[in-house]
């Protein structure tokens, strides 16, 4: 008898638990991330960015409440991220995927929104191909050649002729030398040289003598974000290539708050070409970078806004679906979808669910005896260039 | 005017000395002792965070934080000595590795939670970061140093060992411990000392190292590989075996990256599995 009351109760205990979590006003976002390990700053920046949006808005998202449910990949693993994405949607019966820092991840977890028809928010993972793995995913981060095509094509029309590309060698790194070399070469300049760099480099003076005996008036640079960015700075010092002479160009991670940091002033004058920076000067910014500030005690970076724009998208679409969660619904809601972000006008291509957004250019410069981006160049409603040209 | 083979000499030999550096402390504790310390370089992450902090947040000049980076680590390794390694000296090498595996992702965690997942940058005087010319070749200041010091390192270890009374029971102590007590050296504090001394070299070295190759909470996995290949192609129990070997791998690495840039990061690992293929003690190894 007692057994039964037993069973009786937890029968009744799990009736009311599996019908809290699917009650009316609540939905279930898994977001997965590289909380641990190497690209730990990146998951604790996305994290931040979307407890912020939550905070703003009262834990709400198109009316329902939100509750997360976080699961860790510990860096570059894509077969953990497609377990963690199937648990997701067969245990805990999540609603939306979101997060994804990393690429092969982010790839990995789609083949899950595919098959579960269900909604996924890319918010970084920046390779060109990401979203067209899964018919339910938008991006709210960036591409690299959305940047770098963009950059290349610009340093051509700005009077830069012949330049020497620098990438390290992995998916990014390879993506990126394709782009700036294809805007750079269709606007009419020339490439004297490049070289793809181990993945593992601690020390940049080789590869950097190497450039600086070809003598070219520009180098395009693309590395990973963390240690690297420093490091090539004194690797330009100790070699002798000064930005202010030698055009140095990247993509927004050579020149991020804490790579200009450890840079100092040999930084001054480097180009990069990005989406976001927590000096851009708008007054939405300026009260998203104060909110920030607030709560986690440092600046906002491009992996913040991300996860903050991706939840902006998810409360957008969750609104005009009129509450259905399911992935055919939010993904016709998500498609065509614009806002005002803290980086500027923003808006999820309805034809590649990718975003649609102004590429800046910067020049690093001195502000107030602090080294920042200031944007010296803006191409707005700029789209994801390699899916331009699978169309055609 | 030189040619710019001697640009890339330089470059290489100052790399292989920041990775001497690195690892000196480990040819010390695994070389010497024949402990298996895979914690070596959360010691070393610990003493680049001392110089961050005391540079960022007290003002310190650089060169004064460097002892305390050193007394840091060795402080914090005697704890962990007494605690945990003691007890498994005589233990296999599994068990040795297990403890010290984990005390690394520990230490990985610790340094998120205290210090955040950032990198921490170190401002360093702008005269440090300058180079000289001499003869058309450039010589970075901070290299030279980190020569400089490696030298020095190198000298005192060396002597240390070979020619002073400590040294003689250190290598007592490792060779034969029974008949080391039989004759009255107190092997506990001998090995506690020296495993100090390798831990505060580890930290001393991750405070001279962070200028060129950063610190986040990753540097205690993310440079153990080039400190155990030092270690193992130098040869145990052989700190000039270990200076050998840093300057071989540090010469090759940069003029592979120079003339060959499309084998660069597979070179350290292939001149490492050529030497050992030579020489599978090491360069200059004992055992």
């Amino acid at each position: 008898m007692k057994r039964l009351l037993l069973a009786g109760v937890c029968a009744f205990a799990a009736s009311l638990l599996a019908t809290s979590s699917h009650a009316q006003g609540t939905v279930k976002i898994g977001v997965i991330l590289p909380y641990s390990g190497q690209f730990a700053d990146a998951a604790t920046q996305m994290d931040d960015g979307i407890k912020l949006y939550l905070k703003q808005h009262g834990n709400k998202l198109g009316g329902k409440n939100v509750e997360l449910i976080r699961k860790d990949t510990g860096g570059i693993a894509p077969p953990v991220a497609k377990r963690l994405a199937q648990e997701l949607v067969t245990r805990d019966n999540v609603d939306i995927l979101a997060g994804f820092a990393l690429t092969p991840n982010a790839l990995a977890a789609a083949d899950v929104s595919a098959e579960a028809k269900k909604f996924m928010v890319d918010m970084n993972a920046a390779t060109a191909i990401v979203t067209t793995k899964s018919p339910y995913m938008a991006r709210t981060s960036l591409t690299v050649p959305q940047l770098i095509q963009t950059l290349g094509t610009w340093a051509e029309k700005h009077g830069l002729n012949k330049a020497y590309t620098m990438v390290t060698d992995y998916g990014p790194g390879i993506d990126a030398e394709g782009a700036f070399q294809k805007g750079f070469k269709e606007a009419g300049g020339d490439i004297v040289g490049s070289v793809r760099m181990a993945v593992q480099n601690p020390d940049f003076t080789a590869y950097v003598q190497r450039a600086k005996d070809l003598n070219p008036q520009g180098i395009f640079v693309m590395i990973p974000g963390g240690a690297q960015p420093g490091a090539f700075g004194k690797a330009l010092a100790e070699v002798g290539i000064n930005p202010k002479k030698t055009e140095v160009m990247g993509q927004l991670e050579i020149a991020d708050e804490h790579a200009l940091a450890s840079m100092g002033d040999i930084a001054l004058g480097i180009i990069t070409a990005g989406h976001y920076d927590y000096n851009h000067h708008s007054k939405l910014n300026e009260e998203f970078v104060k909110a920030y500030n607030e709560d986690f005690k440092r600046n906002p970076d491009f992996f913040s806004i991300g996860a903050y724009d991706g939840m902006h998208l998810i409360d957008i679409a969750l609104q005009k679906s009129g509450g259905k969660t399911d992935g055919e619904s939010l993904i016709a809601a998500a498609k065509g979808a614009s806002w005002e972000s803290p980086r500027g006008p923003i808006s999820i291509d309805p034809e590649t669910r990718d975003i649609i957004q102004t590429v800046y250019i910067r020049k690093v410069e001195k502000v107030g005896g602090k080294l920042v981006n200031v944007e010296i160049a803006s191409i707005p409603n700029v789209k994801d260039p390699v899916k331009a040209a699978m169309k055609k | 005017m030189l040619p710019p083979v001697f640009g890339v000499l330089f470059d290489g030999l100052a790399y292989g000395m920041l990775l001497f550096l690195l690892s000196v402390g480990q040819s010390v504790t695994l070389g010497m002792m024949n402990f298996i310390n895979l914690a070596h370089c959360s010691f070393a992450m610990l003493g680049g965070y001392v110089t961050v902090v005391l540079m960022s947040s007290y003002g310190w000049p650089f060169f004064a934080t460097l002892p305390c980076a050193f007394i840091a680590a060795a402080l914090v390794s005697v704890g962990f000595e007494r605690a945990f390694f003691r007890r498994l000296y005589r233990a296999s090498d599994l068990d040795q590795v297990l403890l010290t595996i984990g005390i690394v992702f520990i230490s990985v965690a610790v340094a998120a939670y205290i210090f955040g997942t950032e990198q921490r940058p170190l401002q360093l005087p702008a005269y440090l970061r300058s180079s000289l010319t001499f003869m058309g070749v450039r010589f970075a200041v901070y290299r030279l140093i980190l020569i400089g010091l490696a030298l020095l390192i190198t000298l005192a270890l060396v002597l240390g060992l070979d020619y002073t009374r400590f040294g003689a029971r250190v290598r007592a102590a490792v060779d034969n411990e029974r008949m080391a007590r039989g004759l009255g050296i107190d092997v506990d504090r001998t090995f506690a000392i020296t495993f100090a001394l390798g831990s505060g070299l580890a930290g001393l070295g991750g405070a001279l190292a962070i200028e060129i190759i950063g610190l986040d909470p990753s540097f205690a996995l993310t440079y153990l590989v080039y400190v155990l290949i030092v270690v193992s192609v130098g040869g145990l129990g052989s700190i000039s075996g270990s200076f050998a070997a840093a300057i071989v791998l540090g010469i090759s690495d940069v003029a592979g990256k120079y003339y060959i840039p499309q084998l660069g990061a597979f070179l350290i690992y292939l001149v490492m599995i050529g030497l050992l293929m030579w020489r599978p003690l090491g360069l200059i190894g004992r055992r």
